[in-house]
């Protein structure tokens, strides 16, 4: 497959497109769960019933189309390959739980790849949706609209006193999980982070790195997220996060501002080093990658690196993921291979962005 | 910051848990949240979540067994007739078999949900369309109420009579449904 070809099929809408205040947010995310009456919970249903509920969706939505996110597809966990369920779970289309521990999952896909309903997952369905930048109204919008035309179908598990009933008690109410994906990197250079998230947390929500098998969030980028569902409203739940949000925004901007200041041309050196070596690097681990992305991108928002997108941040972090290499390079690679495979796959894009400048110029 | 565990590697996940009413906060290495499996377990990199959590937590029950012991049936015996989930299991594994355990378990949950949602017990968010009618009104008056209270407080009485005139006409609605519903 060629470089372009697989690129382009490989990044959703939301991580190529901007939305509003993506120099810091990368994504937005809505999750609801939900279960169907007369069918017992995942956590012990017969086989029986998986494949019953998964048949029912299948029947009332796979192929049909649903406003501008296109036609949905169903894919059953049972028919992928290891390597396409792991390209899934790099995408955050679906969760590694349904990927590894669920015989019976499934997931319904929609074309441009923001709206994914999981299927016998730890609830009946999951239903997700994905927007670039900071939109958590939009998203839950549309995940409700959804929601809203699911039920139209089926018989949702509800309780006029405790509200979705979910298998977990920690869902219960809302069902709603919003999180945000932002990158952070001022705040992690200058330490701030360390007394910032114990604060988040104090007030409800959950911090982690999104990426990394280690301990640190790679590329400084952290997901933020509700960790209540029962006793608030969902615009409340998502208006809490996103005043929090805001406020983290408004701190890593003054804290970009501050290192701009007190490091100058220091900073402007790293950010460039960053980016010498993701050019022409041919081993690369993943942590290293990660942070010299982080660099670049920090210097794409500072306008010290012109010409160059700045999804690169979001689209190499899932792209050099190992499913991501692996799909690329057409067959399972062994950890050394990955590093080389990762410093190819990132110079590549380096380059196609050169082209693209290139290409702008003529006209 | 560092790991609370190890006291080495720097600590990834944040966690804040309330237990017996008081806020303890977490701070891990990934490797250090790994080991102690029993109290915290992850669904690898994504939409972490808290269930896992519960399982360890419930485990930590004795006080309100206790208290519980002379009011209530021993809880661990409770078995919801339409999965066969026991109490007990309810307690190993964090997680209801189906619908029909949160009307089996009913009594002993209040606890347990309180502690995990800030105190709440009670849902105040979406209604099902299908459920829709009644409740909504019902749902539409509680909120009325609450605000005319509000207003009294701020004593905007103009706005908390105009309030009232809803909350009137709403509660008309519902006694015109409860009639033809019956
Ligand atoms: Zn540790
Ligand atoms: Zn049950």
């Amino acid at each position: 497959m060629s470089f372009e070809k697989f690129f382009n099929t490989a990044v959703s809408a939301w991580m190529s497109q901007e939305g509003p205040d993506s120099d810091i947010v990368l994504s937005s995310r809505i999750r609801l769960a939900r279960n169907i009456v007369d069918f017992r919970f995942p956590t012990l249903f017969s086989s029986e019933e998986a494949k019953q509920i998964v048949a029912l969706f299948e029947r009332t939505f796979a192929h049909r189309s649903y406003g501008g996110a296109g036609r949905f597809e169903l894919l059953k966990m049972s028919e992928l390959q290891p390597i396409e369920k792991r390209v899934l779970v790099e995408k955050h289309l679906i969760s590694p739980h349904l990927a590894e521990d669920s015989p019976f999952g499934a997931c319904l896909l929609s074309e441009n790849e923001e709206i994914s309903i999981m299927i016998n997952e730890e609830d009946h369905i999951r239903i997700q949706c994905l927007f670039p930048g900071l939109q958590l109204a939009e998203a839950l919008e549309a995940a409700s609209e959804l929601d809203d035309w699911i039920e139209g179908y089926v018989n949702y598990a509800f309780d006029e006193r405790l509200g979705y009933l979910t298998s977990c008690p920690t869902n219960v109410g809302t069902g709603l999980r919003a999180s945000v994906m932002m990158h952070l990197p001022a705040l992690v250079m200058t330490q701030q982070i360390n007394r910032i998230i114990p604060a988040i947390n104090q007030l409800g929500l959950v911090v982690r790195g999104t990426y990394g098998e280690g301990s640190e969030a790679l590329g400084n980028i952290f997901q933020i997220s509700n960790q209540i569902t029962l006793g608030k409203s969902e615009e409340d739940i998502v208006a809490d996060l996103h005043t929090i949000v805001q406020q983290l925004i408004a701190q890593e901007r003054a804290a970009r501002q501050a290192l701009v200041k007190t490091l100058g041309i220091q900073l402007e050196d790293k950010v460039f080093r960053s980016y010498g070596i993701l050019a022409n690097c041919r081993v690369i681990e993943s942590k290293e990658a990660a942070q010299c992305l982080s660099d670049v991108r920090l210097g794409i928002d500072l306008g010290y690196i012109k010409n160059i997108s700045r999804n690169i941040l979001n689209e190499l972090m899932i792209l050099t993921q190992p499913g991501f290499l692996q799909q690329y390079a057409g067959g399972a690679l062994r950890p050394e291979e990955r590093d080389v495979r990762r410093a190819a796959l990132i110079r590549e894009r380096l380059k196609m962005e050169d082209r693209r400048k290139m290409e702008g110029d003529e006209r | 910051m560092i790991c609370q565990e190890c006291k080495q590697r720097p600590a990834t996940m944040h966690f804040t848990k309330i237990v017996n009413g008081e806020k303890t906060e977490f701070h891990l290495c990934e490797q250090c949240a790994k080991e102690h499996g029993h109290m915290f377990t992850f669904y690898g990199n994504d939409d972490f979540s808290l269930n896992n959590l519960l399982a360890g937590l419930l485990n930590f029950q004795a006080p309100m067994k206790e208290m519980t012991a002379n009011a209530f049936p021993n809880p661990d015996v409770l078995q919801c007739e339409t999965c066969q989930m026991t109490y007990h299991q309810f307690t190993q594994i964090g997680r209801f078999g189906c619908v029909n355990c949160y009307r089996t378990f009913a009594r002993y949950l209040p606890p347990i949900l309180k502690r995990l949602h800030s105190g709440n017990t009670a849902h105040s968010g979406k209604i099902p369309k299908r459920k829709g009618g009644v409740l909504h009104l019902r749902k539409q008056l509680a909120t009325l109420k609450q605000k005319l209270q509000e207003l009294v407080a701020r004593e905007e009485f103009e706005r908390a009579a105009e309030v009232r005139d809803q909350i009137r006409s709403l509660e008309d609605e519902l006694r015109r449904r409860g009639e033809g519903d019956m």
